[in-house]
């Protein structure tokens, strides 16, 4: 009795253990924007963003702190934070959702598999029902993850001038790439 | 028996727990390595009006700044409120480094080069280095080209000269309001009497005011502490708006004062606001990225 007790104890025990091997994360993940007009082209980087995937249940958290972005040129990086986003008021941008087709990922062999993102995008205190076209790729047990998408900077409230209209397009396309660890 | 049942009942109960929705993002814990986070924007423009403010410019950028600085507001109609005079001043400032800024500029009342070099020391920051301030120098010399008043005296090239130095100290306090204050020095190689110093100790005051996310309202104000012929000379006062429009900055405003240096602001500003001897002015700033 004893000894089954031991060894459902450990079981036990171990079981979140395996629930936590079904996670993957990064802290350093990529995105990048661009806004792309004929008289303009505006890019940024950061490289500092941090997801989750729970490979398991497919669900997909990022956040990243909109203070991260590089510009080339200063003055874009200090209208960007100061005049567009309001990092000040809203630091962060999350993306909460579920990657749909998780269950045709095979983990345990090397491919890129095609997914769709399905969640709630919140950026400058907005929050937006969005999905992506994306992919996951698994080689040699490692997994990256990579997305492209559109933002309409219309849908949270974030203004473009008049003055600068032909300059900034409303149509913001985000390219996200990520390298994930086994968060233990 | 009925332990071991207890115990898969935990276990079982465990796992649904662990199977709902969690904050993944949480599973990561708070960020440990804080980062410092600088301050930055706590003025628009690298002048408050007149004077210099606590702002830098971003590694390679080079400001071209045209200034007006028109005649009295209360000359009315037949002078288009000051429009018909103007005085200018135009400038380069080039920031080699975030921290490192040298300009470059000539003014047309008096013919006057000025050059300058402004470094910050301190940078206004958050998380992991709270600091409340920052703290700016600034360092400049001025240069009048007129011919010579007095032709008849000896007069030496030095004698054109004059050197001021500034400690900025600011503050953004919050989104919106920015304060700074700025104890300046200034040294006149020649001045026009033996009673007037040729060292004046002078304290300026700058701020602003967020209305929108483009446009401030600015504050000025710099007072003299000696040197100042009673009834002659005035502090200078100014109120403005800053308008930002993407690569510009246009600062409107009306001031007492016509210098557009430090030399000339602090130490020949004649017209005194009571009297309503104001004018226009506007500095406009073009930005570019070498």
């Amino acid at each position: 009795m004893k000894k089954i007790l031991i060894t459902v104890l450990f079981t036990a025990l171990a079981i979140p253990g395996v629930h936590a091997q079904s996670k993957y994360f990064t802290k350093s993940g990529t995105i990048t924007f661009s806004s792309k007009t004929a008289l303009e082209d505006i890019e940024a980087k950061n490289q500092k963003a941090t997801c989750v995937i729970d490979t398991k249940t497919g669900a997909i958290e990022v956040a990243v702190l909109m203070k991260a972005f590089e510009f080339e040129k200063a003055l874009m990086q200090e209208h960007f934070n100061e005049n567009y986003v309001e990092s000040d008021k809203y630091p962060k941008s999350t993306l909460k959702g579920k990657i749909t087709e998780i269950g045709s990922v095979n983990f345990t062999k090397d491919g890129t598999y095609p997914v769709t993102i399905a969640g709630k995008f919140l950026m400058h205190g907005v929050e937006k029902d969005m999905t992506a076209k994306g992919s996951l790729t698994v080689k040699n047990g490692k997994i990256s993850g990579a997305s492209s998408f559109v933002v309409k900077l219309s849908d949270h409230k974030i203004e473009i001038p008049g003055v600068v209209k032909d300059k900034v397009s409303n149509n913001i396309t985000i390219n996200v790439a990520f390298w994930l660890d086994p968060l233990s | 028996m009925k332990q071991f049942l207890f115990v898969l009942l935990v276990c079982s109960v465990t796992s649904v727990a662990l199977a709902q929705d969690e904050d993944l993002l949480a599973l990561l814990g708070e960020d440990s390595t804080e980062e410092i986070e600088y301050v930055s924007a706590a003025f628009k423009s690298t002048r408050v009006i007149n004077g210099q403010s606590i702002e830098m410019l971003g590694a390679g950028s080079l400001d071209f700044r045209i200034l007006h600085r028109f005649g009295l507001l209360k000359n009315g109609f037949g002078e288009m409120f000051g429009l018909d005079q103007s005085t200018i001043r135009l400038s380069f400032d080039y920031a080699p480094l975030d921290d490192l800024l040298i300009g470059f500029g000539r003014s047309s009342a008096k013919k006057e080069l000025d050059g300058y070099i402004k470094v910050r020391v301190l940078q206004q920051s958050k998380g992991a280095r709270e600091l409340p301030v920052s703290v700016v120098l600034v360092s400049g010399i001025t240069c009048e080209t007129l011919p010579f008043a007095d032709q008849t005296r000896e007069n030496y090239f030095s004698s054109r000269l004059a050197f001021f130095n500034e400690i900025l100290i600011g503050s953004k306090l919050s989104d919106d309001i920015s304060v700074q204050i700025a104890p300046l020095f200034i040294h006149r190689n020649l001045v026009d009497k033996q009673s007037t110093p040729n060292d004046i100790y002078a304290l300026g005051f700058g701020g602003r005011a967020r209305l929108t996310n483009r446009i401030a309202f600015m504050l000025e104000y710099h007072h003299a502490f000696n040197g100042m012929v009673s009834g002659f000379n005035k502090d200078a006062l100014s109120v403005g708006v800053d308008i930002e429009t993407g690569g510009h900055v246009f600062q409107l405003h009306v001031s007492n004062a016509t210098g557009m240096n430090e030399r000339a602001f602090v130490t020949e500003t004649m017209q005194d606001w009571l009297k309503g001897e104001i004018q226009f002015g506007f500095n406009l700033s073009r930005m570019f990225q070498l």
